[in-house]
């Protein structure tokens, strides 16, 4: 191999990691480091983007009591919660025995039934909500006309009324994000060692005990990590409301989230400065949730 | 063999009917938007609804055309992901191999930042982002969804992770002593091994982009620039949705997703779980 271009230009060893690194960085600090140091600032700005950058002025915290005075923030910050329980928690009570299903007993066509229930999360949250909207409608809907044939409940009004529009968004968020659950565990069930199942089996324990005693247990860390996922990731739910809604939140706000409401905040109602606080506000829940869930869920002698 | 606990046949069986029934539920939606995409309205919206394919196909193609621009949507969604794709690959490699085998001042730190901006949740970008774009004169351009994009702490710290185990520091030293310029270890040497990685990295891009809501919808203002999935949400209206066509867009939509995931699962879902499976 003969060196070619020798004479032309020859990148100089001790610039090297500068120039490989820098498109990278320079692109990072402008769209990941700048807008948060910029939001912070915002957060202390009273400003409408209509009315051009000079006329930002600076009023302490208003923005932030405003937000905390706001009633439409707490019944937004209320309806994350809610939906991030009740669409994260049945994640992992499906996903977990699922993956002990599929790890002891499922040899044929394993890598389709993983791929069955992984694709929702790979598929356009846009596509699938639209989809819902249609599934969910009140008198031609199927999930309607199954709860008929099956109950024989009445049509509900999933997208329109206050009480059904948050299960509606919890059951799509919890069928989209199964998979990811289901392939976390499962990898996590790989590393268990054989040898205490066989054991356990010798010892004549069924396969409940060798679920209670062996399977969970090894599985602690796993759980902790990916519950830790589903909270920050709950706490982040957009788009499913979003199109479900409209983009405005539903009636009686009862579909709108955080995120929802920050842009609505921001894009709607003109109000920078005041998403840029909510924003924080909100940052600092998640760190604080994460925090707790880091308490709760940490196995014992793990760090980090 | 990887026999443990129930090997007895009825435990088996149920196991699997358990499984299969789920993975069957699992699958329905995505049925049932290729089926309604067949489908006019009415007959979405009749006793019982239809359940196989019909005839309306083309007819929901074309209330979808004359709505929208939809095959300009569906050629901007091509074009930004692969340039999103592309510029990812690029810039990440190259990030990724100083981080893992280049020594540089502050490089620690500096990677520490970028870890820790993964966990920083979606929205806190959301009003800045637009700010920049609108201080750039971005609004409405394509290049405001991919070239932000290309700056992936999950790209470097996926191509950081690869680079450290597949590039031997050795064969850089050997390409060096040879007379093998910088730029040429890193295009000659690095890149080459890096292909795994890059196939991931490239596949997951391409998918996020393809799916992008949230960016495209804080700065893409004119329907003739705007890529599905926003194309697909302003056809949605309180009253009269055509949901056939619709439906038939967002078949389209996820057709090339279902086709990528047919060929390439396996290496998909490590990939998108790397972060938490290694």
């Amino acid at each position: 191999m003969t060196p070619r271009r020798e004479s032309r230009f020859r990148l100089p060893p001790a610039w090297a990691p500068y120039v490989f690194i820098s498109p990278f960085l320079v692109l990072f600090a402008v769209f990941g480091v700048f807008p948060l140091f910029f939001s912070l600032y915002l957060a202390f700005q009273a400003w409408e983007p209509t009315s051009g950058l000079q006329a930002m002025h600076f009023v302490g915290l208003d923005n932030f009591r405003f937000a905390l005075q706001d009633e439409w923030f707490w019944k937004s910050l209320k309806n994350t919660l809610w939906l991030a329980v009740a669409s994260g928690v049945p994640q992992h009570l499906v996903a977990i025995p699922l993956a002990a299903f599929i790890h002891h007993s499922v040899r044929h066509l394993r890598d389709g039934v993983v791929g069955a229930y992984f694709l929702p999360y790979i598929t356009s949250t846009v596509a699938i909500a639209i989809l819902f909207s249609s599934l969910f409608s009140t008198d031609f809907g199927l999930i309607n006309l199954g709860l008929n044939a099956v109950f024989g409940i009445g049509n509900i009004d999933w997208l329109n009324q206050p009480q059904f529009i948050k299960p509606a968004i919890a059951l799509i968020i919890f069928w989209r994000y199964l998979g990811f659950n289901l392939v976390l565990y499962l990898a996590a069930m790989q590393t268990i060692p054989k040898d205490l199942y066989e054991a356990a089996r010798i010892d004549g324990a069924g396969w409940l005990p060798q679920f209670l005693y062996i399977t969970l247990p090894s599985l602690k860390p796993m759980i902790f990590f990916g519950v830790t996922l589903s909270v920050i990731g709950g706490l982040q739910i957009f788009e499913e409301p979003f199109i479900l809604t409209g983009g405005r939140g539903g009636s009686d706000q009862s579909g709108m989230t955080s995120a929802v409401y920050l842009y609505r905040m921001a894009f709607d109602f003109n109000d920078f400065g005041g998403a840029s606080a909510m924003s924080w506000i909100l940052f600092g829940v998640v760190v604080v949730l994460t925090w707790l869930t880091n308490r709760a869920f940490k196995p014992k002698g793990a760090d980090a | 063999m990887n026999g443990t606990a129930s090997t007895r046949p009825s435990t088996r069986w149920a196991a699997y009917a358990i499984v299969g029934t789920g993975a069957l539920v699992m699958l329905a939606p995505f049925w049932f938007m290729f089926v309604f995409a067949t489908h006019s309205r009415t007959e979405i919206f009749h006793l019982p609804p239809p359940v196989f394919f019909g005839n309306d196909f083309l007819a929901n193609l074309q209330i979808l055309t004359t709505r929208l621009p939809f095959w300009r949507n569906l050629g901007w969604s091509v074009y930004v992901a692969l340039a999103s794709t592309a510029l990812t690959l690029l810039f990440c490699s190259m990030g990724g191999y100083a981080f893992a085998m280049l020594e540089f001042r502050f490089k620690k730190a500096l990677f520490t930042l970028v870890m820790a901006t993964m966990l920083l949740p979606s929205f806190m970008n959301m009003i800045p982002s637009f700010m920049i774009m609108d201080a750039l004169g971005w609004i409405d351009e394509h290049r405001a969804l991919y070239i932000p994009g290309a700056a992936s702490a999950f790209g470097i710290f996926l191509m950081r992770q690869f680079c450290s185990t597949a590039v031997p520091r050795d064969l850089i030293e050997a390409a060096r002593i040879d007379g093998c310029g910088e730029f040429g270890i890193y295009w000659r040497v690095v890149l080459p091994l890096l292909k795994p990685a890059l196939g991931t990295l490239g596949l997951i891009t391409f998918i996020a982009s393809w799916n992008n809501f949230m960016g495209p919808l804080i700065v893409m203002r004119s329907v003739e620039n705007y890529t599905l999935p926003l194309a697909l949400r302003s056809l949605q209206s309180p009253v009269n949705t055509e949901w056939g066509a619709l439906m038939a867009g967002s078949a389209i939509a996820t057709i090339p997703l279902l086709v990528l995931f047919a060929v390439t699962s396996r290496q998909l879902i490590a990939g998108l779980t790397s972060g938490a499976v290694k």
